[in-house]
């Protein structure tokens, strides 16, 4: 019999030693291990080292002084107010606030003083030929005057002045994050104010989930549930093919076709607004919600489907009584994640939203996102200057809030897979 | 001396006791049968002993699994060194989405053996071990992919002789095949068992009485009884036994 | 009867709303493509991708912009690609359900929410200004590399974990190294599915703007690239300058849908391999 024929042959060859890896191999071996570790280790790193530079870049912003350059406020000792904000400095250069009243002191009149009001007050002999008696001359003119305000160079700045330095708050993260005015290239005194560029985003986001986050859920149900293969296998590749296209086409199209439409049909002086924004994120956001929720649907069992088919349900009943509220976490989950692109989404918004730095009122106004701020100032701003960083801060803020996107959708598909 | 023994092992998942102090002695060149209801601990039982229960996070494992006398637990044991001395077999026929050839060649290559006509002479007797040889050999560089499932489970078996192991794990080897390719398989096990030392994990009854010599019936990870497979089927020393081969449960 | 019909009627005005909305939606995505495309397709001929641009980019093609893409797709894989798999097998295959399998796990899927432009942010800070590679393909890959790194990683995973454990064991089973099981089994069989991966994250990458912003992409350059410390042209950066900020806004609204259709083919093409390797590949390792 062959078998047996078989056994009789193994016998001979029972000399199969176990053979040990030699020493190199097993080097070798080790290498590629470590080299598999390395790269995870690196991967890890990686995320660590963009939270330690955003960080460490953005919260350097609250060391800053919004002060541009070495400049110093100067005010007369005569003058109670010892201490001013950023914004109390905008407001006074702007001569919005025109009585130190205003602001908590005397009722006086503010009198502003810079560099180029000198001629105004003195003669160029009375400052010497080479401006060596200026801080001085600066030091009592100012001294003189209760009411008012100087600004300059400290350089300027009399050694032995008997004015006071107005002592001047760094940015401060509630100003920051508060503030209603951005801004970056302010002078005297930077403005920056991230709220107008917080609401901005959100807002375009958010409307953009409105519209497709009905839309597309309605597609999702349709490539799951009712179309039928043939349609499903047309459908499916074409919205793997959208998820793909790249953004700035999108805004490319969003500039060339929405925006004039809208500037046409509003009869708005420009068509460049938060609307043309929304409308752009939320096509772009359909493949992620159509896939997402495409994949929630098709997670019902099918046999909690067929028992309600069984008791008579027509397939529609079907759908919203059982397959949706089964996947209702899924579903969730996408239009989370679709609010997550659409925060994070910067050259189509950029592109489309007219980038004004304004408080939104209305979304055919034009208005900026926290990306779009970024991608737009970042090439004006000098490194490590306080508006380079305060885009790191903007920056920050983006990384936290996608962070925290993340963590929620991931929390919800936990609870999916237990349930 | 026994070729496997098992002296009061106990093994933990986690907090769940899957296996409570198992002794067991099983003799050269014998077919021993494991059977139970699900969960009872026999497949666990079976991958001791070549250590597939390392692989799974949080196993503690206590008591000795001895294999000719050795403890394959001690220090001194390479992991890979005792695998090929253990063949297993899997429920689902498993081939690699390689050639036949190089399915059955797999083991010798992993284990350094480069030498070509060697190879060659040992996929051979290997498939005619496996009883596979006469259906195959025109089609060795083909995809094992393109056999059928019978025939990919004695692909697996002959797979599984290639390294020349003494002990042949089985885990329920036919349980996802057609009954002419089970009784291909169950005839093969009867043959294979003057050369190898061979341990069955089986759902089927009829099965373990076919093809062992002896019969272990766990439950609740303990090992309730365990005897000749004549002894067992015939006259069961304890009522759980009597019950779960009459039927009464599991 | 009374409820049946009004269970039918209720059916079909859910199921044909979802039927409508859902062709607005294949009908919108179609129309976009289709309006860039008819606009666009007759200004891509040969002269037109091997040219430099010209006059103020109104004329002549986009020659160096398609070449720095390719610069920037190659670097960015070349580094996302051999650290993404690998650390996709160090991840699933080696690492047990441990405290660092979670804390990889939660960074990477971390590192695939961050908005690109944080990745633009963050090339600039340490590959441009900190280790002073200034504006150049090498910074530009390796922050594109970033972005897709995730992305790599996760596809391997997924690819990983998609082959039943049981070809492991075999393999363990028959004296098979840790490493040598990876090499010679799974590895093989999860090839498929992490090349295709690897294709439409190539997509990705070779469309992104804001990364490259501050770390590589060039207004205007007409001359090739002679090392990695050059800076490039790039595709979707040159659209989106033409289209914004050109001078000539007007004049070259041409270059800029004959630009864009370059983009959309490169991901189509793209897209239809990688369906193909999926297609032939997943028929390959069909098991019974």
């Amino acid at each position: 019999m062959q078998i047996k024929a078989a056994f009789d042959d193994a016998a001979f060859i029972n000399l199969i030693k176990p053979l040990h890896l030699s020493v190199i191999k097993k080097i070798i071996n080790k290498t590629i291990e470590g080299l598999l570790m390395l790269s995870s280790t690196i991967t890890t790193l990686t995320v660590l080292l963009i939270v330690l530079f955003l960080f460490k870049e953005g919260l350097s912003v609250f060391k800053e002084s919004p002060l541009e350059g070495e400049n110093v406020i100067v005010l007369s000792n005569q003058n109670k107010i010892t201490h001013l904000s950023s914004i109390d400095i905008k407001k006074i250069f702007d001569q919005e606030t025109t009585n130190w009243k205003l602001i908590g002191g005397a009722n006086d009149s503010i009198l502003l003083f810079t560099i180029n009001d000198l001629s105004n007050y003195f003669s160029e002999e009375e400052l010497g030929p080479n401006f060596e008696f200026l801080p001085q001359k600066m030091d009592s003119l100012i001294e003189a005057n209760p009411g008012m305000i100087a600004i300059f160079s400290k350089k300027y700045l009399d050694k032995n002045h008997k004015s006071k330095i107005a002592s001047i708050d760094n940015i401060s993260p509630k100003s920051f994050l508060l503030g209603k005015e951005w801004f970056p290239t302010a002078s005297p005194a930077v403005q920056l104010g991230v709220l107008p560029l917080i609401l901005g985003t959100l807002y375009v986001s958010i409307v953009a989930i409105l519209i497709a986050l009905p839309i597309g859920l309605a597609t999702a149900i349709y490539i799951a549930e009712v179309a039928n293969p043939r349609i499903r296998a047309i459908y499916k590749p074409v919205i793997e093919l959208l998820a793909g296209i790249p953004s700035v086409v999108y805004g490319f199209f969003g500039l060339i076709v929405i925006v004039p439409l809208i500037q046409k049909i509003f009869d708005l002086p420009v068509g460049e607004t938060g609307l043309a924004g929304a409308i752009i994120l939320a096509i772009m956001a359909l493949p992620t919600i159509i896939t997402v929720t495409e994949d929630a649907l098709r997670n019902t069992p099918r046999s909690m489907k067929e028992a309600s088919l069984a008791l008579g349900a027509t397939q529609w009943q079907t759908i919203y009584k059982v397959v949706i509220p089964y996947s209702a976490s899924g579903i969730s989950a996408a239009a989370i994640l679709g609010i997550g692109r659409a925060i994070g989404e910067t050259m189509a918004v950029l592109m489309v939203t007219g980038n004004a730095a304004v408080m939104p009122h209305s979304l055919l106004e034009p208005l900026r996102t926290i990306p779009a701020t970024i991608a737009a100032e970042l090439g004006e701003a000098p490194a490590n200057g306080i508006h380079y960083k305060a885009l790191f801060g903007l920056g920050c803020i983006l990384f936290i809030i996608t962070m925290f996107i993340n963590i929620w959708v991931e929390a919800i598909s936990k609870k999916r897979i237990k349930h | 001396m026994y070729k496997i023994e098992s002296k009061n092992v106990n093994l933990h998942y986690g907090t769940f006791h899957a296996l409570k102090g198992i002794n067991m002695s099983i003799e050269k060149n014998t077919v021993t049968a494991l059977i139970g209801p699900s969960g009872c601990g026999k497949s666990t039982f079976l991958r001791l002993f070549n250590r597939m229960n390392d692989l799974i996070d949080g196993v503690k494992i206590e008591g000795e699994c001895l294999i000719d006398g050795k403890d394959i637990y001690s220090k001194s044991i390479k992991i890979d060194e005792l695998r090929k001395r253990v063949g297993m077999v899997f429920q689902k026929p498993n081939p690699f989405p390689k050639t036949i050839f190089e399915n059955v060649a797999y083991g010798l290559r992993v284990n350094g053996i480069t030498h070509k006509n060697f190879i060659e002479e040992r996929v051979e007797i290997c498939l005619k071990q496996a009883a596979l040889w006469d259906e195959v050999k025109d089609k060795l560089k083909k995809s094992a992919m393109a056999l059928s499932g019978g025939q990919q489970q004695r692909l697996c078996i002959a797979r599984a002789l290639a390294i020349e192991p003494s002990v042949l794990l089985m885990d329920e080897p036919a349980s996802a095949l057609d009954p002419i390719s089970t009784a291909k398989i169950e005839e093969l096990i009867y043959q294979l068992k003057e050369l190898y030392t061979i341990i069955i994990v089986t759902h089927n009854m009829q099965q373990a009485g076919r093809v062992s010599d002896s019969t272990a019936f766990f439950y609740l990870g303990e090992l309730v009884e365990f005897d000749s497979t004549k002894k067992i089927f015939t006259n069961p020393s304890e009522v759980r036994t009597q019950n779960y081969i009459t039927g009464r449960f599991g | 009867m009374q409820t049946d019909f009004k269970k039918r009627i209720s059916q079909s005005i859910a199921f044909w709303t979802f039927r409508i909305l859902s062709l607005i939606v294949m009908g919108v995505l179609f129309s976009i493509l289709g309006f860039i495309f008819v606009k666009g397709i007759g200004v891509v001929n040969w002269d037109f991708i091997t040219q430099m641009p010209e006059d103020g980019m109104t004329k002549g093609g986009i020659y160096p912009a398609i070449i720095g893409t390719l610069c920037l797709i190659s670097g960015s894989m070349l580094f996302a690609f051999p650290i993404g798999v690998m650390s996709g097998i160090y991840i699933y295959e080696y690492t047990k359900d441990s405290w660092y399998r979670k804390f990889v796990q939660l960074m990477t899927s971390n590192l695939a929410g961050v908005p690109s432009i944080v990745f633009g942010l963050f090339g600039m800070a340490l590959f441009v200004n900190k280790l002073g590679f200034g504006d150049s393909i090498l910074a530009g890959s390796l922050t594109l590399g970033l972005l897709a790194l995730p992305v790599v990683i996760r596809t391997t995973e997924e690819a990983l974990k998609a082959i039943d454990k049981s070809y492991r064991e075999a393999s363990y089973a028959l004296g098979g190294t840790k490493l040598q099981t990876i090499r010679r089994v799974t590895l093989p069989m999860a090839l498929p599915n992490i090349i295709t991966g690897l294709i439409l994250s190539i997509g990705r990458v070779s469309g992104e703007t804001a990364p490259i912003l501050f770390t590589v992409a060039a207004y205007f350059l007409p001359k090739l690239p002679t090392s990695i410390f050059d800076q490039v042209m790039a595709l979707p950066y040159h659209l989106y300058v033409i289209s914004t900020s050109g001078t000539n806004i007007n004049e070259s609204r041409g270059m800029a849908y004959g630009t864009a259709v370059v983009l959309i083919l490169i991901v189509l093409i793209l897209n239809i391999i990688a369906n193909l390797i999926r297609r032939f590949l997943s028929k390959k390792y069909k098991t019974n």
